[in-house]
């Protein structure tokens, strides 16, 4: 379970994060969605370590953060941002095989050579994991990412937009493959997403939020409500069931 | 995989082999039965000399360039160097040529690092006092600091002494064949103790080069790991400075020549080529510039030469690429 209590961020004097406080459950695909600026990102950062926050405390299994020894925290925590740019010539292989650093400090034992390859096939890219990054097209890279944050093998998994720049079919298929992730191996999955449909359809809870608060946060059959969402987004929501799930139209 | 490491370790084999057939030939060529002894009472502590900064020199522009993630960098810029002029300057200027502080080597060499070491850790303080500041701020406040000092130290030998400033000059200028070989051995203790200090934890250089962000996520703390690694840098630069004197370009040339000849990201195997290579440029230009060309051209100006035209070379290339 991970715990925020009044978390704070501000950037010059502004409060971008602003007193949020909220539980995210074990198990579940959490969204967060929200305008441009919300603070979504922010917080995902600060719940990581990425960014210090300047007020309240954040609790990863009970424990306050600073009190996490940070290979130990690895091993429980992992995220990936949105821009991922890497200035060195790896291949798939290699990337992934970086995500067993926190077990093996880079000396990687069978058993971590048996994660990464576990990894890489759960991504299906045993086909092309010679290839370079550059190589790549912008879907098969973020598979590749995501293959590193597999073989991390971390409770929980943070992905700020992992559907940017993705056409529509490796966008479904990464979604597919987070809700696997949760309903296979028991992770908990956390993202930000700005695609509102993507987010009804796959999420167990989602969390909106606006100008740094959470503005309402429940199961998308309460969130993706057309007088909650014309609210925050200033936009006419029309908002359809469709095969059981609540479709949003809103262009 | 297991056949790029394969032939990274064949290349290194083949740098060390040359490494030291040219080591034994600077020793060795030239030889006379009569005077053999005293030559070579001159050519090792030369070539340990040589050996210990090509190692310095390598290391820390390695170990910078994954820092700041940036290939085309070296550690002058962020004015090491100069203030090693600077500090230099201001002994001559303050005690006087003739002080303990500038004659005896050793104390000499420890108050440099000491000063350069001082320098780095407050630069770094300012850096990771905000997390909004990235590493490119602190590589422009090293840019200027670097200018500032030295101006102050041109400023200082404006106004000594000539006497005192032809004391001066011998440091100034990076130079094999006035080496402070005084120093070889605390230089030497201090590169192997960081060299055994990092050896365990190579492999952090490698998740290092991903950025901070990966470096985070994979459990480095890597504000903390980052000023360590460049205190370590700053007490590099001062090993290669102290002993022969500004030479950080050819770590440029050094380190950009082993990331093309080396296939892999991992730093051990770069480290250890770069170091070699650094290592063959010193010996093997030390010894044309002494038993080809006679001590006519000094080494300096030859590695200054060919590191010229391959900056020149790799800017084309990157802003093709």
């Amino acid at each position: 379970m991970i715990e925020l209590r009044n978390v704070s961020k501000q950037y010059d004097g502004v409060n971008v994060v602003d007193n949020v406080s909220l539980t995210i459950e074990k198990g579940k695909i959490t969204s967060f969605i929200g305008p441009n600026g919300a603070g979504k990102s922010t917080l995902l950062s600060v719940v990581s370590r990425l960014l210090k926050r300047d007020g309240g405390e954040v609790l990863i299994d009970g424990t306050p953060l600073e009190d996490w020894d940070s290979t130990q925290l690895a091993r429980r925590i992992s995220i990936l941002k949105q821009s991922n740019q890497i200035n060195m010539r790896l291949t798939i292989r290699e990337l992934v095989s970086f995500g067993r650093f926190p077990y093996c400090q880079g000396n990687l034992g069978l058993e971590d050579w048996a994660a990464v390859d576990a990894a890489i096939e759960y991504m299906e890219l045993t086909d092309i994991q010679h290839k370079y990054l550059h190589q790549l097209s912008g879907g098969q890279r973020q598979r590749a990412y995501i293959a590193m944050v597999i073989a991390q093998d971390t409770d929980y998994i943070l992905l700020d937009e992992p559907l940017n720049n993705l056409d529509m079919r490796h966008a479904v298929e990464i979604m597919k493959t987070l809700s696997s992730l949760v309903q296979d191996l028991g992770k908990t999955v956390v993202i930000v997403i700005h695609d509102i449909n993507f987010a009804s359809c796959y999420s167990d809870s989602i969390v909106v939020m606006d100008e740094g608060r959470i503005a309402c946060a429940g199961g998308p059959e309460c969130i993706i409500d057309q007088s909650v969402l014309s609210n925050i987004y200033q936009l006419d929501f029309h908002i359809e069931n469709v095969n059981n799930n609540r479709i949003c139209v809103y262009y | 995989m297991k056949e790029r490491y394969h032939t990274d370790r064949r290349l290194l084999l083949v740098l060390a082999a040359v490494v030291v057939v040219v080591s034994v030939a600077y020793l060795v060529v030239g030889l006379n039965s009569r005077s053999w002894q005293y030559a070579l009472s001159l050519r090792v502590p030369k070539l340990m000399a040589m050996i210990v900064t090509g190692a310095a020199i390598a290391f820390s522009t390695v170990t910078f360039q994954t820092i700041t993630n940036n290939r085309i960098l070296t550690p002058s810029i962020m004015g090491l160097d100069s203030l090693y002029l600077l500090v230099q300057s201001a002994a001559v200027y303050l005690f006087g040529s003739a002080s303990e502080l500038v004659v005896n080597p050793k104390l000499n060499f420890l108050v440099v690092v000491v000063a350069m070491v001082a320098f780095a850790v407050v630069l770094y303080a300012m850096l990771f006092r905000s997390e909004t500041r990235d590493l490119m701020s602190l590589l422009l406040v090293g840019v200027i600091l670097g200018t500032l000092f030295e101006s102050g130290a041109s400023f200082i030998q404006m106004v000594i002494d000539p006497n005192e400033f032809s004391q001066l000059q011998n440091k100034m200028f990076a130079s094999f064949n006035n080496m402070n070989t005084g120093i070889l051995w605390i230089a030497g203790l201090i590169l192997a103790a960081t060299l055994v200090g990092t050896a365990r934890r190579l492999s952090i250089l490698d998740v290092l080069a991903l950025g901070r962000e990966h470096a985070l996520n994979l459990g480095v703390p890597y504000e903390r790991v980052v000023r360590r690694l460049l205190i370590v840098v700053a007490v590099l630069v001062s090993v290669s400075t102290g002993l022969v004197g500004p030479i950080m370009f050819l770590g440029l040339l050094v380190a950009n020549l082993a990331r093309e000849l080396i296939g892999t990201y991992l730093h051990k195997y770069l480290l250890a080529g770069t170091s070699l290579i650094s290592i063959l440029a010193l010996v093997g230009g030390q010894f044309l510039a002494e038993r080809v060309f006679n001590f006519a051209t000094p080494i300096s100006v030859l590695i200054n030469l060919a590191g010229g035209l391959y900056f020149i070379l790799l800017l084309l290339k990157e802003s093709r690429a």
